[in-house]
């Protein structure tokens, strides 16, 4: 497999943006969960993770938001997913992961 | 063919007939006398020094210069030789590891293997096939001689390879722990939970389906943990319906509660379960969608539940360009009376 993913951190005060760009499957969640994890790690942060150029996604890359989700928990920061295209909001909504993860409502379409 | 011998005399051989005659033969000997010293280990700046001492024999009165490149030459060789040797050794324990994982898979597969019951008016289709040698897929049927019902689980573990394996072996051990008043499908479910988030990384998760068939009131109730839906045929008018239970997968929180839905089975009735293998594979750069998995089952959805089960996966298997990303599940369990 030769897609990559694209991580791109952006910090303002307490917002830390991170737009991702490419495929997040077993090969390029690790790179995903070295970025997210960390950021996670900051009290009081509000983590927004844009997943708009994100047109694959398997369950590894739930993996990742999961364990992300509960590092929020320990340190008290925040989680926030936007912009999904459908089939990678479906995989949230089938594992019910959209009942404990926030994710923003607008439904966008994509390939 | 005559042997080629690993040896000074040989090689000088070699080399004069070359050098007068040009001949190809002389090459393709050449090329067997190096063959043959990676097969006996003999590193790249040997050869080098035979062939130095084989050209000093035939050339006594090489010039300074020649003499001295050629040894040049040969202290140039000595690393690349030491760095083909680490590549050899890393190639033995490759090949170690490699068998460690046989006796793995083949002991997860001893653990986790499953017998299909034989159950009077239901016909039970399964097969279940790893995308890597440990499958993280799991399948599990569970008879009660008792009450006669059948238990079905499909699950599929996130993370692959062997942490996979190993969790759902943990799984497996769980279930079959868990005491026989507590087979309803929502309570297996919240113990599982428990289990799985307080043993396995965070970034672990495992999606699973648990179904009991009552065939005293002819009832399926099933609860489902962020599973992919299976499908409900009918049989009567021929009609696929998604099996809608949503529930959040095993693992997530350890507060997760797991509704139970019921239903009647008819005759000729079917329930397919699958994992999202079957969903998440794709033909080249074209993903698979839902629709055309279901028109592929419905295609072979009459056969005997076996049969259409093998059917559907070589139906995807013999699709060019199609590769498996994840393990392969599917379970068809027909109604027959």
């Amino acid at each position: 497999m030769n897609i990559n993913l694209d991580v791109e951190v952006v910090e303002e005060d307490q917002t830390i943006t991170l737009t991702l760009r490419g495929e997040i499957d077993a090969y390029t969640a690790p790179k995903l969960k070295d970025a997210l994890l960390p950021l996670t790690k900051k009290p009081g942060a509000e983590v927004i993770v844009d997943l708009e150029q994100i047109n694959y996604m398997d369950s590894t890359g739930l993996g990742v938001f999961i364990s992300a989700l509960k590092s929020t928990k320990e340190y008290d920061s925040e989680l926030k997913l936007i912009q999904l295209q459908d089939r990678v909001r479906r995989l949230f909504e089938i594992t019910s992961l959209d009942s404990i993860i926030t994710i923003e409502s607008t439904v966008r379409g994509g390939n | 063919m005559e042997n080629t011998k690993l040896d000074l005399d040989n090689y000088r051989s070699l080399l004069k007939e070359y050098l007068l005659t040009k001949n190809e033969t002389a090459l393709y000997q050449a090329e067997q006398f190096s063959k043959l010293s990676m097969q006996h280990n003999i590193s790249p700046e040997e050869i080098i020094h035979v062939h130095i001492e084989a050209l000093k024999e035939l050339y006594p009165d090489l010039t300074q210069e020649v003499n001295d490149s050629l040894n040049f030459l040969l202290e140039a060789m000595i690393s690349y030789g030491l760095a083909y040797q680490e590549f050899q050794t890393l190639r033995e324990k490759q090949s170690e590891l490699q068998s460690e994982i046989s006796v793995a898979a083949s002991m997860q597969q001893t653990l986790l293997s499953t017998v299909k019951p034989e159950i009077k008016g239901l016909d039970i289709g399964a097969i279940s096939v790893p995308a890597n040698q440990m499958s993280g897929d799991y399948y599990h049927f569970v008879t009660d001689k008792e009450d006669d019902t059948l238990g079905i689980a499909i699950a599929d573990v996130i993370g692959k390879g062997i942490p996979a394996a190993l969790a759902m072996s943990m799984i497996k051990y769980s279930m079959d722990s868990f005491p026989e008043n507590q087979r309803n499908p929502s309570a297996i479910l919240e113990n599982l939970n428990r289990v799985v988030e307080r043993n396995v990384d965070p970034s672990m998760f495992i999606t699973m389906f648990y179904g009991l068939y009552n065939p005293g009131n002819e009832t399926f109730s099933y609860a489902s943990a962020g599973h992919e839906p299976g499908f409900y045929y009918h049989g009567d008018q021929d009609e696929f319906e998604e099996i809608e239970a949503r529930g959040l997968v095993l693992g997530a929180t350890d507060q997760a509660t797991y509704r139970q839905f019921e239903r009647k089975i008819k005759k000729n009735d079917c329930i397919i379960l699958l994992t999202d293998g079957v969903t998440e594979c794709r033909i080249g750069d074209r993903f698979i969608e839902r629709d055309e998995i279901l028109q592929v089952i419905k295609k072979y959805i009459q056969l005997p539940a076996q049969e259409a089960v093998e059917q559907v996966y070589k139906h995807f298997e013999r699709l060019q360009e199609f590769q498996f990303r994840d393990d392969f599940t599917l379970i068809i369990i027909r109604k027959e009376v």
